[in-house]
C-alpha cells in the first residue's frame, strides 16, 4: 500500500527523519510512536507532500509520489488530519464538510457565473458525500450545529469526516485522540476500526499507548528521526531498544 | 570623489535612522510576532512630542527627546496592554487590523491638536562641517553617533542584564520561555517600551533635517518593514544591516538615478528580492 | 420577538424590498446631493465586495486593494482624457488592466504567507501611489486628470446627470452582489474559505493553493477596477490621492463593521459608515478618532461585525428553538432556511 524507502529529511544541518524504510500494508491500522521531537509529524508531512524529502522514495500503490505536491498526493487518495484543525467556526458542520469533495470536482469561475449543470451536479454530489462522511463518523444529528458549538470530541470527528470526504485510500491521523477523555478515546478507536473494515488503510501518530496497543496491526517506533523498531504491539512492547528510548528521554511522551 | 563621499555620509545618516526605526519593529516582531503597522505612528508621535516640549514648554533639545521617549514608551505599553495582549490568540489578520486602527487613531489625534501643517523643528546642532569639500551636517554626525551609542547600549542591555536575557530567550523560543517561568507579560511590555523609545529618539534626531507633520510616519514605517524583511524578521543585526542597505541605496539612487523616484527604490528592491527569495534575504531555517 | 424580526429580515423577499428601496431612493431623497452621496457609497461598496473576496473569504489581507481601485480610475481617466477613447471601451480596458495586473501581482505576492503578504501588498499599494504621483508623463502627477469622459448614454438617458448615473452604479452593485453570492454558495467559494481556514488543511484536501488564491485575487482586483472606473466616470476628476493607502484602511473599516466574510457585510458597513460620517459633518476631519478605536474594539470583541453577529445569533436561536432538521417533513423548510442564510 504505502512503501517508504530510505527516507531522509534535513532541516538546516539536522536530520528530522533519517533513512527510514517501512512498508504499511493495506487494510490495516499502522501506528507511529516515539518521544516528542522524534520526527513523527515530519514523516507525515513528507508522505503527504508538505515537505520534499532530502533523499529516499515514497511509493503509494506502486506510484512514485516522492516529489509530488500536496494537492496531487491528496487527489491520489491520501487523506489526513492535523493535531489541531482550524475550521470555519461560525458555519455549520455540514457546510464545513462540503469542500472535502472539492478535489473530485472540476467547476471553475465560468460554471459559477452561468450556474452550469455541471456545477449543480457537482455541488449535489459534494453535499451527499459530506452527509455520507458525517453519517460514517456518527454526527448526522449535529450537521446543522456551528463548529463553535461543538465539543472537542465532535471536532475530532468532523476532522475525520473532512478527510473521509476526499475519498481517500489511506488516512494519516496526527494524534487523533489528543485532548479527549478515555471514554471518547474508545469511541474514536472504534471509528478507526470501522474505517479499516470499510476498506481504508489507517496510519496514525499517537501517544496514548493503551489505545495503540489495543488497535494497531503494526507499530513503527521513531527516535531522533530514526526507525528503532517495528512490529506487532507485542513485539514492540518487549523490545529493549524501545523501552530504553522511552525511559531515556522525556517521560511525559510515554504517558 | 567628493560627491561620492558626500553620498556615503548621507547614506550613513539615512541608514542610521532607518535602522533605529526598524530595530524597534523587529524587536516587537521577534518577540510577539506582531507586524506593528502602528510603529510609524509612534515615530510620528515621538516627533510631535519633542516639538511640543521644545516649542510649548521651552525645554532643551535633549530634555525634549527624553520626555518624548518616555511618552512614546508609555504609549507603546498601553497599546500592548489594551490591544495586542487581548488579541494574542486571535486569527493572524486581527492584530494587523487592530494595529491599523491604532495608527489611524494616533494620526487623527495629532491632526486634531496640531493640524496638518508642516512644521520645522530646531536643533542646537544646525551647523555644517566642511571636510575638504564634503559637507557634514552636525545633525547628521549626531544621528550616526547616537545610533552607534544606542545600538551598543541595546546590545549590552540584551546580553548583560537579566531582563534583556529574558527578552532574548522569548524571542528564540516562546513556548520554552513559558515553561521556564518567564513572565511573558512583562517581556511584552518591556519590548514595546524599548521599541517606543527607539522610535521617539529616531524621530527627534531626524525631524530637524526633515519636517514634522501627521503623515510623516507613513514612508518611514513602510521602509522599516522592507528593512526587516531584508534583514530577516526578528533579527537585530539584520535591522541595522538592512537599514544601511536602504539608506545607501536611497542616497546613491537619489543622486545618480533620480531624486523623484528615490522613495520607490526601497519598495522596488523588496519586490525584486521577495520575487526571487520569498523568505527574505537573510532569513534562516526552513520556517 | 427579536427572533421574529430577524426571521423577517432573513426572509428571501427582504432583498427585493431592499432593491425596491434602492430604486426608489432618488424619489425619496430630499435633494440631489443625497443621491450623489449614495452613488459614491455604492461605488465604495463594490470595491469593498472585492476586498471581501480576497480578505474575507480567502483570508489574505491585501493592503494594495485601494491601489487597484486607483488603477481602474486612472485607466478610464487617461484613456478618455488623453487618448480620446469613449467611456465604455475605456471601462472594459480598465477591467482588463486591473485583472492582468492583479494576476501579475498575485502570482508574486501570494507565494508569501500572512504577515509577509500583508507587508508586501502594503508596499505594492505604496508603489502604485508613488507612481501616480511622480510619473508625470503618464499620470499628470500631482495635478491629476481632468476632462474624463462620462459614460455614454442612450436615447434620453444622459449619464452626466446624477440620477441616471446613480442607476448605472446601482445596476453594477446589484450585479456584483449577485455574482458574489453565486461565488460564496458555490464550491469555489467553499474552496476560498477552506484556504482561509488554513493553507495546510486546504492542501491536504487536494486544493491547489496558488491557483485558487490567484483566482480570488484577480476577482478582487477586478471588482476594485470596476469601482474605480465607475468613480472616474462619475466624479470625472482623478488625482494621486485616490490611490492613498487611507482608502484601503477605510475599506477595512467598512468591511469589519459590516461583517467580514459575509455577503451583506460590505453593503451594510459601507452604507452605514458613509451615512454616519455624512450626518456628522463636523466629524469628517476627525472621524478616525472614533473609527480607529472602533476597529480595535471590533476585532477584539465583535470580530464578526454587524452581519456576522446577526447571522450567528439567529442560527443559535433557531437551534435552541429546535428548528433543526429532526423530522423529515421539516426538511424542505429547513433547506429554505439554510438557503436564506447562505443568501444573507
Amino acid at each position: 500500500m504505502l512503501k517508504v524507502e530510505h527516507l531522509t529529511k534535513m532541516f538546516g544541518g539536522l536530520a528530522a527523519v533519517n533513512d527510514v524504510s517501512v512498508e504499511f500494508g493495506a487494510n490495516q491500522i499502522n501506528a507511529i510512536i516515539g518521544p516528542n521531537g522524534a520526527g513523527k509529524s515530519t514523516f507525515f508531512n513528507l508522505i503527504s507532500g508538505v515537505h520534499q524529502p532530502t533523499s529516499g522514495r515514497i511509493l503509494l500503490d506502486g506510484t512514485d509520489v516522492t516529489t509530488m505536491r500536496c494537492d496531487h498526493v491528496a487527489r491520489l487518495g491520501v487523506g489526513r488530519t492535523f493535531q489541531t484543525t482550524n475550521l470555519f467556526e461560525t458555519a455549520t458542520v455540514l457546510d464545513n464538510l462540503i469542500v472535502g469533495h472539492r478535489l473530485r470536482t472540476h467547476s471553475g469561475l465560468w460554471d459559477v457565473l452561468i450556474n452550469s449543470k455541471r456545477l449543480q451536479a457537482e455541488e449535489k454530489a459534494a453535499r451527499e458525500k459530506a452527509r455520507e462522511a458525517l453519517d460514517f463518523v456518527g454526527l448526522t444529528h449535529a450537521e446543522n450545529r456551528y463548529i463553535a458549538d461543538c465539543t472537542q470530541e465532535e471536532r475530532k470527528r468532523v476532522a475525520f469526516a473532512l478527510a473521509l470526504a476526499t475519498d481517500p485510500k489511506i488516512v494519516l491521523l496526527d494524534e487523533p485522540a489528543a485532548g479527549v477523555n478515555p471514554e471518547e478515546t474508545e469511541g474514536l478507536a472504534e471509528l478507526m476500526k470501522k474505517m479499516v473494515k470499510n476498506g481504508l488503510t489507517v496510519c496514525l501518530i499517537e501517544h496514548k499507548m493503551d489505545m495503540i496497543m489495543g488497535i494497531a496491526d503494526k507499530i513503527m517506533v521513531l527516535d531522533h528521526g530514526e526507525k528503532i523498531a517495528e512490529g506487532t504491539p507485542e513485539e514492540v512492547k518487549n523490545n529493549p531498544v524501545v523501552i530504553e528510548a522511552y525511559l531515556g528521554s522525556d517521560h511525559d511522551a510515554a504517558a | 570623489m567628493t560627491t561620492f563621499l558626500q553620498q556615503v555620509f548621507n547614506g550613513l545618516t539615512l541608514g542610521s535612522i532607518y535602522g533605529l526605526v526598524a530595530l524597534g519593529l523587529t524587536l516587537v516582531y521577534g518577540i510577539l510576532h506582531i507586524p506593528n503597522f502602528a510603529h510609524g505612528a509612534l515615530y510620528m508621535v515621538g516627533a510631535f512630542m519633542s516639538y511640543f516640549f521644545m516649542v510649548d514648554m521651552g525645554v532643551h533639545y535633549w530634555v525634549a527627546m527624553a520626555g518624548s521617549a518616555v511618552v512614546v514608551a508609555v504609549l507603546g505599553i498601553i497599546c500592548e496592554r489594551l490591544v495586542f495582549h487581548p488579541l494574542r490568540n486571535s486569527p493572524p489578520i486581527h492584530d494587523k487590523i487592530a494595529a491599523i486602527g491604532i495608527l489611524l487613531f494616533l494620526e487623527a489625534v495629532v491632526h486634531m491638536f496640531w493640524g496638518s501643517d508642516f512644521r520645522r523643528m530646531s536643533t542646537p546642532f544646525g551647523g555644517v562641517v566642511n571636510l575638504d569639500g564634503v559637507f557634514l551636517r552636525e545633525q547628521g554626525i549626531l544621528i550616526i553617533a547616537s545610533t552607534v551609542v544606542l545600538v551598543v547600549a541595546l546590545n549590552l542591555f540584551l546580553r548583560k542584564t537579566m531582563v534583556g536575557a529574558t527578552i532574548i530567550a522569548m524571542a528564540q523560543n516562546r513556548e520554552g520561555a513559558f515553561l521556564v517561568g518567564i513572565d511573558a507579560n512583562r517581556v511584552a511590555m518591556m519590548t514595546f517600551a524599548i521599541s517606543g523609545i527607539l522610535a521617539a529618539v529616531a524621530a527627534t534626531l531626524y525631524a530637524p533635517m526633515n519636517l514634522v507633520y501627521p503623515a510623516m510616519g507613513h514612508l518611514v514605517i513602510m521602509k522599516a518593514f522592507v528593512i526587516i524583511i531584508l534583514g530577516g524578521m526578528g533579527s537585530i543585526p539584520g535591522a541595522i544591516v538592512g537599514g544601511m542597505i536602504i539608506g545607501f541605496a536611497e542616497a546613491f539612487g537619489g543622486y545618480y538615478i533620480s531624486d523623484a523616484y528615490k522613495d520607490i527604490i526601497a519598495f522596488a528592491l523588496l519586490v525584486v528580492i521577495l520575487s526571487i527569495r520569498p523568505q527574505g534575504l537573510f532569513a534562516k531555517g526552513a520556517h | 420577538m427579536m427572533f421574529k424580526l430577524g426571521a423577517l429580515i432573513m426572509h428571501p423577499a427582504s432583498k427585493y424590498v431592499l432593491l425596491a428601496l434602492a430604486v426608489l431612493f432618488p424619489a425619496l431623497a430630499s435633494n440631489e446631493y443625497q443621491v450623489y452621496v449614495m452613488a459614491t457609497a455604492f461605488i465604495w461598496a463594490i470595491a469593498v465586495y472585492g476586498f471581501n473576496v480576497i480578505t474575507g473569504y480567502c483570508g489574505q489581507l491585501n493592503l494594495a486593494h485601494g491601489g487597484f481601485f486607483a488603477i481602474g480610475a486612472y485607466a478610464v481617466a487617461l484613456l478618455t482624457a488623453d487618448y480620446g477613447w469613449n467611456f465604455w471601451p475605456a471601462f472594459i480596458a480598465a477591467l482588463v488592466i486591473t485583472a492582468v495586473l492583479g494576476f501579475l501581482v498575485g502570482a508574486v505576492s501570494l507565494r508569501l504567507k500572512e504577515h509577509y503578504f500583508a507587508i508586501f501588498t502594503l508596499c505594492v499599494g505604496f508603489i502604485i501611489y508613488l507612481l501616480l504621483d511622480k510619473w508625470e508623463e503618464l499620470t499628470h502627477g500631482a495635478i491629476g486628470v481632468r476632462g474624463i469622459a462620462a459614460p455614454d448614454g442612450f436615447g434620453l438617458v444622459n449619464f452626466r446627470e446624477t440620477i441616471p448615473v446613480y442607476y448605472l452604479i446601482l445596476f453594477f452593485l446589484v450585479f456584483i452582489i449577485w455574482f458574489t453570492s453565486r461565488i460564496q454558495k458555490s464550491l469555489l467559494g467553499r474552496t476560498f474559505i477552506a484556504i482561509r481556514n488554513g493553507d495546510d488543511l486546504a492542501e491536504s484536501l487536494g486544493i491547489n493553493l496558488m491557483k485558487n488564491k490567484i483566482l480570488a485575487f484577480v476577482i478582487s482586483t477586478t471588482y476594485a477596477g470596476l469601482a474605480g472606473a465607475l468613480y472616474a466616470g462619475m466624479i470625472r476628476f482623478v488625482g494621486p490621492e485616490d490611490g492613498n493607502i487611507l482608502h484601503t484602511f477605510n475599506m477595512i473599516t467598512y468591511l469589519l463593521v459590516g461583517g467580514i466574510g459575509t455577503l451583506f457585510g460590505p453593503l451594510i458597513g459601507t452604507l452605514g459608515i458613509v451615512w454616519i460620517t455624512q450626518s456628522l459633518q463636523f466629524l469628517e476631519e476627525y472621524r478616525m478618532i472614533i473609527f480607529g478605536p472602533l476597529l480595535v474594539i471590533l476585532v477584539i470583541f465583535f470580530p464578526l461585525g454587524v452581519s456576522g453577529s446577526f447571522l450567528t445569533w439567529m442560527h443559535r436561536k433557531a437551534q435552541a428553538l429546535g428548528l433543526g432538521p429532526k423530522k423529515v417533513q421539516q426538511e424542505s423548510k429547513v433547506n429554505t432556511a439554510r438557503e436564506v442564510e447562505n443568501n444573507a
